[in-house]
């Protein structure tokens, strides 16, 4: 028998572009669209191979030991997600093929299934039972299950009740309690508590000590490393590295695909930029001045940006943008300072703009970071997802957002002042009822 | 995540290829989920029962609604025969099935797009996904059921042998309700138009089955026109009806070439409508 744990050959997968933005039909559609392509088929032969599409994933190959623990890193859109999806049988590769040996734990998602109107301990057994485990073997490990979630007063609550943070570590530990040979993990752990990360941490790292194989998907650099002895670097569809994991992060982080808090240039050659102004480097740093990767939602994070100014005489203007990890712009912003209105002698200089607390959703922000002449108009350089950053909600039991418990949507979150007041202590109902005596 | 292939002591390979056209249904695979079926249905009835005020009641409530209004609108008014029975329990053991098949496809026509955060995120046979949809109204049925034989005792009517085929009609109208579900489960994923059908198609299959008239009626047209009767049995849920009310009440109903041209529509209903589903389950993580 061949001696791997994951086996993929030549694996490709194809998407119609079409049909990745408008998912699915109306019949409508398709009666006005068949004719229609019946007619193009018979006018422009050839013309229907054409349409549009792209391949998420190319000629991907690799194979993984037993035991092995093995990381996927890669920009967002490089193929990593598909690759899971593949692995997992989600979905089909269009050419290729991957072979798995031994029983699959795919976690792609925390509490996939969970539902809201049942209790903590019901939705162990259902969660259980869609991740593939037994009925006995659940009922076995439930109490170990329980505790690891620090939730054994709420297990009979339905989990509509819970904090986001009760929510999310009950459904790690089901998913964290399951024993396959092989596990593959999307990026889950970006959410939850720092404390409660390092737990699932440890937790994956001693699973991947019983021998396990683990293949594991983060944006988390320190934990790529911490965890995997191997890593593949993937970059549109391609696998463009395979080692050993600090390598590979090294190189992920020197080509600049890496997402990373801080990125500096070590060669002034190769500071990016036109011949006016160079960008030497860009850091998020926390309230303190550190250098930070992730922050809590409600602290301010600042974002500097060096550079050198090369030649004399232009007004210059920085900028950064955020997005999150859907590539959804979030915001961005321009130093307004009326003094850059003014031309710029040469030096180095470090511009910093501060995030307030309560603004950033929860997630990874991208930031990009540019420099624009101004009158006229000529941009220096922009680097496109130059650092990044998790953001980070509490998620123990003491809410950070007042009594809202649930996962809340957007791209920024922030706090804002309300004002309620009571304008008249009469209903129209009561004044439209005086009106007619 | 999902644990997909199976025992654990021999590390079986999964070879994950591309697949086209029609494939083999593996049926073994669906019995290794039987437990999530198990749970599948089990979380419906849950928070079916949870969420609503009158929980349970409803089973009993939409039928005898139901069978009331006939009564009086059908039986009493347009005095539709009722094949000698008293018209309650005529109806109510026509709706019976009926409330069972009505229910279970329109749940089971939108079971894959309401599963999609489970189809995207997790492997496993997606034909799990219809029968649970489906399996869950036996619930219902049962609680359902109960009444009826309350109203047997009320009117006094003793079932004859014929009973012991109940079990054998209660699979051919699970396996209607099947058969259809998965092929507009499947068609509703790729074309959402389905769910405004699914209702009136619902309605419209309504009147062609015997629920409000007796099946005689029809069957004796059917003659006078000079057309075998089975043509009608071809609607599967014929069978259904007037086979529940003959095994349970003992009408003059023959299960003859009718009930056999339903079970022969049935099964290919079922067969088909599983195939179809297999060979469209291969979009569905992208498309749904």
């Amino acid at each position: 028998m061949a001696d791997f744990a994951i086996r993929v050959q030549g694996l490709g997968k194809q998407f119609q572009i079409g049909k990745r933005r408008r998912s699915y039909k109306t019949v409508r559609e398709t009666l006005v669209d068949v004719p229609r392509r019946l007619i193009q088929r018979l006018t422009s032969r050839g013309r229907e191979s054409e349409r549009e599409t792209i391949w998420a994933l190319k000629d991907v190959s690799f194979e993984v030991a037993p035991g092995e623990v093995i990381g996927i890193i890669g920009h967002n859109g490089a193929g990593k997600s598909t690759l899971l999806k593949i692995l997992s049988r989600i979905t089909e590769p269009t050419v290729g093929f991957a072979e798995t040996r031994g029983r699959v734990g795919s976690l792609l998602e925390v509490g996939t299934g969970f539902h809201l109107e049942l209790t903590g301990r019901e939705n162990v057994y259902l969660n259980g039972a869609i991740l593939g485990m037994q009925r006995s073997e659940i009922a076995k490990k439930f109490d170990e299950i329980v505790a690891f979630a620090e939730v054994e007063t709420f297990i009979d609550t339905p989990v509509k009740h819970y904090s986001s943070g009760m929510y999310l570590r009950l459904a790690f530990a089901v998913a964290a309690h399951l024993e396959p040979d092989i596990l593959i993990v999307d990026e889950v752990l970006a959410v939850g508590d720092a404390r409660f990360q390092r737990k699932c941490l440890n937790k994956m790292q001693s699973a991947g000590q019983q021998g396990r194989t683990v293949l594991f998907v983060s944006h988390n650099m320190p934990a790529i490393t911490r965890l995997c002895e191997r890593a593949l670097l993937l970059d549109a569809g391609l696998v463009v590295k395979d080692g050993p994991a600090p390598e590979v992060v090294s190189h992920y982080l020197s080509t600049g695909l890496g997402t990373t808090a801080a990125r500096e240039w070590s060669d002034p050659d190769e500071y990016p930029g036109r011949h006016v102004v160079k960008l030497c480097a860009v850091r998020v740093k926390s309230e303190d001045g550190r250098i930070t990767d992730a922050v809590d939602v409600r602290r301010p994070v600042r974002i500097e940006m060096e550079y050198e100014v090369r030649k004399e005489g232009f007004k210059l203007m920085p900028h950064f943008s955020f997005s999150n990890e859907e590539g959804v712009t979030a915001f961005s912003v321009n130093d307004p300072d009326p003094a850059l209105r003014e031309p710029r002698p040469l030096g180095r200089y470090l511009s910093t703009v501060r995030i307030p607390g309560d603004l950033l959703a929860e997630g990874t922000m991208f930031v990009s970071a540019g420099i624009s002449a101004i009158d006229p108009f000529v941009k220096q350089f922009f680097v496109r997802d130059v650092v990044a950053f998790q953001v980070i909600d509490r998620t123990d039991d003491e809410l950070g957002r007042g009594t809202v418990t649930k996962y809340m949507r957007g791209v920024v979150r922030p706090l804002l002042k309300w004002e309620t007041e009571l304008l008249s202590a009469e209903t129209s109902a009561a004044i439209q009822a005086k009106a007619n005596t | 995540m999902s644990l997909h292939s199976l025992p654990a002591d021999e590390p079986s390979i999964v070879r994950i290829v591309p697949t086209g056209g029609w494939t083999s249904l593996r049926l073994k695979e669906v019995w290794t989920y039987r437990e999530l079926l198990y749970f599948l249905i089990w979380r419906d009835v849950k928070v079916r029962y949870k969420q609503t005020v009158l929980g349970a009641v409803w089973a009993i409530l939409q039928p005898l609604m139901t069978m009331l209004v006939f009564t009086i609108f059908f039986g009493r008014l347009a005095k539709i025969g009722s094949d000698g029975l008293p018209y309650p329990i005529f109806s109510y053991a026509g709706l019976l099935p009926w409330t069972f098949f009505a229910q279970g496809l329109s749940q089971s026509s939108a079971s894959l797009v309401s599963s999609s955060n489970l189809i995207k995120k997790i492997y496993f046979p997606r034909l799990v996904i219809p029968i649970s949809a489906v399996l869950g109204g036996l619930v219902d049925f049962a609680i359902a059921f109960v009444v009826l034989i309350g109203m047997m005792v009320y009117y006094g009517i003793r079932p004859s042998a014929a009973i012991a085929f109940l079990p054998i009609l209660l699979l051919l109208v699970i396996a209607t309700t099947l058969g259809a579900g998965m092929w507009l489960s499947s068609l509703n994923v790729e074309y959402r138009d389905v769910r405004y059908v699914v209702p009136f198609f619902v309605q419209l299959w309504l009147f062609v089955t015997p629920v409000i008239y007796p099946s005689s009626r029809v069957i004796v047209k059917l003659h006078e026109l000079g057309l075998p009767s089975w043509i009608y049995g071809l609607n599967p849920m014929v069978s259904a009806v007037e086979g529940f009310r003959w095994a349970l009440l003992g009408t003059g109903w023959q299960p003859g070439s009718v009930l056999v041209a339903s079970c022969a529509v049935t099964i290919l209903l079922l067969i088909s409508g599983a195939f179809y589903l297999r060979r469209m389950e291969r979009t569905f993580a992208d498309v749904v």
